[in-house]
């Protein structure tokens, strides 16, 4: 049924329907909402025999959940930003134990300096932590992927991250399809862990392994994401027969056919980026978009598919790697080795900063018509960051880079130098 | 404690006592049903008393729970010397995920317990004094603070072993380690810090702390199966002697426990509910020195002898054997 509903608000009904047995959280905004709703929903006894822990740390929650899968529960937990960070040692463990956890990341920017705000950078740095990596473009897709992600992670006892962004998505009031019981049920069966800890045929999880094993434990590891490079796109049709709509598979085309131009992103900018490929096409350019949905597994195989003719791929993307430029473009690169596509990155979005319509109408034609640097950054006040860097020459205590940005670009509040 | 203490004075050991006991009051390890929850064939050093107290305690746990145990381990020697592949030492259902999360971890395996209504098979947690008292501490104290039912066992060789012997916040005072070397003007640990867990559990309330050690495996087994006893957090702090660490002889892992144990230093007791309910006397009382003078990490106190250091350590034994009336009161 259809509703006016929050998306942490849409995407806590989906994994209460999901029946998660054990939930540990700590808050971090912006996913506050998501697990609030889900402590009263437990509570209330609205999820059956569902225990939900308030938990010292987020590194706290995910071994929680550590130790309750690995007894055969389905676990959930959701977190963000430094809240990733924190956990990040038991985000590894998990994944290399082949725990098949389910959380949402609310994507945000990693400090410092600190910012609440949406990007990418997050989840990112989990990115070869073994977990499956799913990103929605709307929150009817957030609602959807959850679904799919419980099933995705136990079929393949594999961990899974639904990425949704930070208050564009979490805190944003969308008329979503609330699924029914029913169809839940109908689509995720129950947990049949393929190890547990279990009096009556004890095993040791979690032992040492050394150099005569390691390399096969870790190959495996990767196996089980090239299984799900053929898993995702089948639940995601398996999805289709029972909720009668598509969400979720490896990547989505908007006009790629007979495209010159493909504009790639992940999450809900992939809105914005759809309108501007609209506005280009009606002004006679040859452009079309693709949504990554997973990034973790990389479809490499269907992205190279889905964009052989093209000339150009300008990926936008929410991170930065500090000395590099683009993650998700070093992978399209990858992806495309052999091919002579011309592959551009623009750093957009990062710490909440918005990417209007007409930004990205820009930065196409730029690159079309005079090619793009590498990277490209959208939108950087360039007079802001050349005073700074001469004042950092002229001075050695030049002070606090951000405060000095601040006051440079005039924030409510900051004095002017 | 509710089990019958034999003393043989005449041997100063009550490892013999066994056989004249009644059976219901001999030690698990005595059983001919006894477990071996971690059975032989594992890599720790000769004479280490962690593989002892674990040993003991598990086999405890298991008798106490009819075989329904499911345990949790930090990592660090226990884990290592037990666990390598195909030759797992573990005879039970066993986890090991990190370093400072082994209580988090066992608070997971005790929700999903509860979630799935079993309330027959029990969970405990173990690790080193490093894994409890420091890199775990906070997860430690999260799940005494929701009082998850887990029993938590600390193997406390006061130093982080695994690593090759550095100081940990249970690292007593001058003791050498690799991080505290006995070199310049204050050798070994400083004097005056430290972190003592068993008061610490004890100040959140949880329904059972107790202290217990290898010197005395009957006590330890009984603590262990009293602990069982209880739902909710518990937590079992063992005084486990490492001959590597501490420079000790093999041979002498006993005894130096035993002397820590009569010098005050490590404490036997026993509390409920954050009070203390038990403790165990001290037959009789022994200066610390003997106890130091067993060990190469002390060498430094007595080449050349450092008097005040060593009055310091009295001190604390003192103190020790003060707030818990350790010694019998004379008639
Ligand atoms: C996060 C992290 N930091 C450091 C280590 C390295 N490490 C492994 S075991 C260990 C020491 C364990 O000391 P303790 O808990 O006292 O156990 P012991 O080996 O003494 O029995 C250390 C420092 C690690 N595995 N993980
Ligand atoms: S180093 Fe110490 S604790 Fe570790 S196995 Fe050897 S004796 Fe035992
Ligand atoms: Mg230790």
């Amino acid at each position: 049924m259809k509703h006016h509903i929050e998306g942490s608000q849409a995407v806590a009904h989906a994994v209460a329907l999901c029946r998660p047995e054990v939930m540990a959280c700590y808050p971090i905004s912006p996913q506050t909402h998501i697990v609030e709703t889900l402590s009263r929903k437990v509570k209330a006894g609205e999820i059956g025999n569902s225990q939900f822990l308030n938990v010292e740390s987020e590194f706290g929650a995910l071994s929680v959940l550590i130790g309750a899968s690995a007894m055969g529960a389905r676990t959930y937990t959701a977190t963000t930003s430094q809240g990733l960070l924190f956990m990040a040692e038991a985000v590894y463990n998990a994944g290399g134990l082949g725990l098949p956890i389910v959380m949402t990341i609310a994507n945000r920017a990693l400090g410092a300096p600190i910012n609440i705000w949406n990007d990418h950078s997050d989840s990112m740095s989990m990115r070869d932590a073994g977990w499956i990596q799913l990103f929605a473009q709307d929150n009817q897709e957030a609602v959807d992927l959850h679904i799919q992600a419980f099933r995705l992670a136990e079929e393949l006892s594999c961990p899974v991250m639904v990425c949704m962004d930070g208050y564009i998505l979490t805190h944003a009031y969308e008329v979503v399809d609330l699924p029914t019981q029913e169809q839940v049920d109908a689509y995720v069966p129950a947990f049949e862990p393929v190890q547990v800890l279990d009096p009556q045929d004890p095993v040791s999880i979690g032992a040492m392994v050394g150099p005569e094993a390691f390399a096969e434990v870790r190959y495996l590891a990767h196996d089980k994401h090239l299984r799900a490079v053929e898993a995702i796109p089948r639940l995601s049709r398996a999805f289709e027969d029972i909720f009668q709509r598509r969400s979720g598979g490896l990547l989505k085309a908007y006009h790629t056919n007979e495209a010159e131009t493909v504009l790639l992103a992940l999450g809900s900018v992939n809105g914005t980026i759809k309108d501007a490929v609209d506005d280009l096409r009606k002004e006679g350019w040859p452009v079309g978009s693709l949504a990554l949905c997973a990034f973790r597994p990389f479809p490499s195989h269907a992205l190279r598919q889905a964009v052989q003719d093209a000339k150009r791929i300008i990926v936008f993307e929410k991170d930065l790697a500090v000395g590099k430029g683009g993650i998700v473009s070093s992978d399209v690169k990858m992806a495309l080795r052999g091919l002579p596509t011309i592959v551009d990155t623009v750093i957009a979005g990062l710490g909440g900063r918005p990417i209007p319509k007409a930004s990205v109408i820009d930065t196409v034609k730029q690159a079309c018509l005079e090619g793009l640097e590498e990277p490209h950054f959208l939108d950087l006040n360039w007079d802001a960051i050349n005073r700074e860097l001469t004042r950092q020459q002229a001075q050695r205590r030049s002070g606090p880079t951000a405060e000095n940005i601040l006051r440079e670009i005039g924030a409510p509040g900051a004095s002017p130098i | 404690m509710s089990y019958q203490r034999v003393k043989f004075y005449q041997t100063g050991t009550f490892t013999i006592g066994n056989r004249l006991l009644d059976e219901s009051n001999r030690t698990v390890q005595a059983g001919m049903d006894r477990t071996n929850s971690l059975n032989s064939g594992h890599r720790a050093c000769q004479g280490c008393g962690e593989a002892l107290g674990a040993r003991y305690a598990l086999d405890a746990v298991m008798r106490a729970t009819h075989q329904q145990m499911v345990a949790v381990n930090a990592t660090g020697c226990l884990e290592v010397f037990s666990s390598p592949y195909p030759e797992s030492a573990w005879q039970i259902p066993w986890l090991h995920s990190l370093f400072g999360n082994a209580p988090a971890v066992a608070s997971g395996v005790a929700a999903a317990l509860r979630a799935k209504g079993r309330k027959d098979v029990r969970v405990i947690a173990q690790g080193g004094d490093g894994a409890t008292v420091d890199i775990g501490f906070g997860c430690l104290s999260g799940m005494f603070e929701r009082n998850d039912d887990v029993l938590y066992v600390c193997y406390d060789n006061e130093a982080y072993m695994n690593t090759g012997v550095q100081r940990s916040g249970s690292t007593p005072p001058r003791a050498w380690t690799n991080t505290t070397q006995a070199v310049g003007a204050h050798p070994g640990n400083p004097m005056g810090i430290g972190k003592n867990l068993p008061r610490i559990a004890m100040a959140h309330g949880i329904p059972y702390v107790a202290t217990a050690s290898v010197a005395d495996l009957h006590d330890l087994e009984a603590k262990v199966t009293k602990a069982m006893k209880f739902r909710g957090a518990r937590y079992i702090h063992i005084h486990v002697p490492c001959p590597l660490g501490w420079k000790s002889d093999p041979a002498h892992t006993i005894k130096v426990a035993r002397l820590a144990v009569e010098c005050g230093l490590f404490p036997l007791i026993e509390a409920e509910g954050g009070e203390v309910t038990d403790r165990t006397p001290i037959r009789e009382k022994v200066p610390v020195e003997p106890y130091l003078e067993l060990q190469g990490r002390f060498k430094h106190l007595f080449h050349p002898r450092d008097a005040r250091a060593l009055e310091t350590i009295q001190a604390i034994a003192d103190a020790n054997i003060h707030r818990y009336q350790l010694l019998p009161v004379k008639a």
